[in-house]
């Protein structure tokens, strides 16, 4: 017997696996530079979420067209991904189709016939979000952030998938034995007499040839979701599961700051007192954050999830109304921004060297940051529970609270409460004066 | 509006020995802001005709600090925060109502953490359950009815906290017509002064937010516009006379349609 091919394909599967799992280390490890937060409670709920949102796709479909569109690619990739099961098989064993011969023809049949089905679908779908990008040009996807390489990100995976789904309905087509069978040939026996007039051994070529760069091209386009967009078919599942599960109008209460204010209006503390022995100094190297590190890791498992739908950016009123911020960007930039880190780590041998950069200022600028309303449209317009607007706050905290770099109308305001407990200049004293006006 | 409203303070209350049943928060710009006060007063009409016994803190409420907050001064957040706390737990507060959603959203959401637990609600779903307990009524022809009606959800009411339909009831129950934005409820356009916007200059952009808001208003060719929130309010009041409409299209809180329908 001949080996080769088994051999051939166990070490393209063992490469495309082991390149797969070095980027999804590389990936957890970027992730974990960010800070640690608590997100241990409400197990049940966390679960709920994931099913709802990520599994159940529910803020897909609140734009009916394109969720309509994306939950029939979700779901044909994931089916159709039982079909991978069988080739993986049959490629490491020489098999042919093995769950035909353990299966019965009637289930078989029908289980392909799903796939063909879904193939597709997925096929009509992939065209049809390829137009509204490139034809209709819906707006979202043509905004200042979409530069060459997610635009072309977006185009690549969108071909990929046609390919893909292509060569599975040519090799079922081409496949005699099965087109024979006649159970499950629902699309591919359209395809089958495009080939009627080859000779049976160039259809074989063919059927082989469709087999291979199909489990290829798979292993490929696995490999290529941790330089995409398309890393969120992965990821939307933890991001769902972690995402914000308080009421959106609540920010979080920084700890650091709640020791400090407790010392301050404690009369019994003493603040020149050493601390406590055995008591870490729980003072924050600072507050807010200019760079990835600091942020939370769930804010850079955001980063890394965001499937640059623009989505949010659609709804922004800042960005509606021609400001610069766009929530969209700054997810793309939180993620821009920790490759570079990721990457600069990487050659230093995992330490980072200080290269002079950092997120706000280099991708992020103050005019952005000041211009959002907190409204938390772009929170809730996310379909895989991201929330940019965190992200915003935390660095207003840096440049507020390490920069004293506010615009100086806010400055004023908050001198204003400082002094008399409200954001005008007006007396304390007459705060029950409309009481009698 | 000179008629004499009752407003005990929670220093009166407690000199007479008594503990009254809910706290109203004024708020900074309910408490100063021109036409944020009128609203306050509209509210307070209605505690009044309803025989709700509240209490004010008067010059003993500071601003809750969410609009530091939210500009990324969380220190002082922390410290406004700490002080109202220590002054609402002094009076042993249990209930608290407000007329503005960031008030109602810092209070609910951000205070528990740091010591302060109430139970918070918003004028419109108080109002709603005083007429549910028949506290207060609509009279049988409403001035209102069948004028055409559309509601600006702020921000911190809806998005940020899940209330859309207390504000609604509302406004149904006064017999309008009520017209919904294109954008309305989850996606409903921010008025443009959260986040501090209010007390900064916008970006530069190629359009004012309260402007593209008023123009979204404007498409249900509403006779008024309703708010929730006085600085949507002062928001929406600007961008109608920025499409000079002024006299045409009244905004008003929704308090004040029910204090208007109570005469
Ligand atoms: S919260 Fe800020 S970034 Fe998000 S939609 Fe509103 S204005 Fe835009
Ligand atoms: S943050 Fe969410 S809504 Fe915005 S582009 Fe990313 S995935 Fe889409």
């Amino acid at each position: 017997m001949n080996y080769i091919p088994n051999i051939l394909f166990a070490l393209a599967l063992i490469a495309g696996l082991g390149y797969f799992a070095k980027n999804v280390k590389k990936l957890i490890r970027n992730i974990k530079l960010g800070q640690d937060v608590d997100v241990s409670d409400n197990k049940s709920l966390r679960w709920k979420n994931m099913a709802r949102i990520a599994l159940g796709q529910s803020k897909m479909v609140k734009r009916p067209v394109s969720g309509f569109l994306h939950v029939v690619v979700y779901v044909g990739f994931v089916i159709i991904n039982i079909e991978v099961l069988e080739i993986i098989i049959d490629g490491l064993f020489g098999t042919h189709r093995i769950f035909s011969t353990v299966l019965p023809d009637a289930i078989y049949g029908f289980l392909i016939g799903c796939f063909e089905i879904l193939a597709f679908l997925v096929f009509i779908s992939v065209i049809v979000f390829w137009i509204r990008r490139n034809i209709i040009k819906i707006q979202r996807f043509w905004k200042s952030e979409m530069t060459a390489w997610p635009k072309n990100d977006a185009n690549y995976i969108l071909y990929f998938e046609m390919v893909l789904m292509t060569l599975f309905l040519v090799m079922n087509a081409t496949d005699l034995h099965f087109q024979s069978m006649d159970s499950g040939n629902i699309i591919s026996q359209y395809i089958a007499p495009w080939f009627s007039g080859l000779s049976e051994s160039s259809i074989h070529i063919i059927e082989r040839a469709a087999w291979w760069i199909h489990i290829l091209g798979i292993l490929v386009f696995l490999n290529y979701l941790y330089f995409s967009k398309h890393l969120h078919i992965l990821l939307a599942f933890p991001n769902t599961y972690y995402g914000k599960i308080n009421p959106k109008g609540q920010l979080n209460n920084l700890e650091a700051v709640t020791n400090e204010v407790k010392m301050m209006m404690d009369p019994n503390v003493d603040p020149f007192a050493a601390p406590a022995e055995g008591v870490e100094n729980v003072m924050p190297a600072k507050f807010g954050a200019s760079d990835v590190q600091d942020l939370s890791w769930v804010q850079l498992l955001n980063a890394y999830t965001c499937t640059e739908c623009g989505r949010c950016t659609s709804e922004c009123p800042a960005n509606l109304t021609g400001k610069k911020l766009s929530p969209r960007k700054i997810m793309m930039d939180t993620r821009d921004r920790l490759e570079e880190v990721g990457k600069n780590i990487d050659a230093n041998n995992g330490e980072f060297k200080d290269d002079g950069k950092q997120l706000l200022g280099d991708y992020i600028a103050p005019e952005e940051l000041w211009a959002c309303t907190t409204c938390n449209a772009c929170v809730e317009a996310c379909p895989v529970s991201i929330d940019p607007l965190s992200i915003i706050i935390e660095m207003r905290r840096y440049l507020v609270m390490e920069q004293s770099a506010a615009p100086v109308e806010l400055n004023n305001m908050m001198t204003n409460i400082e002094n008399n407990g409200a954001p005008w200049p007006y007396n304390q004293m007459d705060r029950l004066n409309w009481k009698d006006e | 509006m000179s008629e004499q409203l009752k407003v005990p303070t929670m220093a009166q209350c407690m000199a007479e020995g008594r503990q009254p049943e809910v706290l109203f928060w004024v708020g900074s710009a309910g408490s100063y802001d021109d036409r944020a006060k009128k609203i306050t007063r509209a509210f307070v009409k209605i505690l009044n005709i309803a025989n709700v016994d509240f209490a004010v803190l008067g010059t003993e409420e500071s601003c809750t600090g969410d609009v530091a907050k939210r500009a990324g001064n969380e220190f002082l957040f922390q410290m406004q925060a700490v002080t109202n706390i220590e002054v609402l737990n002094a009076y042993q507060v249990k209930r608290v109502v407000t007329a503005c959603p960031h008030s109602y959203n810092t209070l609910k959401n951000e205070y528990p953490e740091l010591g302060g637990n109430y139970q918070v609600q918003h004028h419109t779903e108080f109002i709603n359950e005083l007429m549910k307990d028949g506290r207060i009524k609509i009279g049988g022809a409403s001035k209102l009815s069948g004028k055409r009606i559309t509601f600006h959800d702020p921000c911190y009411l809806g998005r940020a906290n899940g209330v859309y339909e207390a504000p609604r009831d509302l406004l149904k129950s006064l017999g309008v017509e009520l017209v919904e934005m294109k954008r309305s409820k989850n996606t409903a356009l921010c008025c443009g002064a959260g986040g501090a916007q209010m007390f900064k200059e916008p970006e530069k952009g190629d359009k004012d937010i309260n402007v593209l808001r008023t123009e979204d208003a404007l498409e249900t060719q509403p006779n008024i516009i309703a708010t929730g929130c006085p600085y949507c309010n002062t928001m929406m009041t600007d961008g109608v006379k920025a499409k000079e409409k002024e006299a045409s299209i009244q905004v008003l809180d929704i308090a004040e349609l029910i204090a208007n329908s109570q005469e």
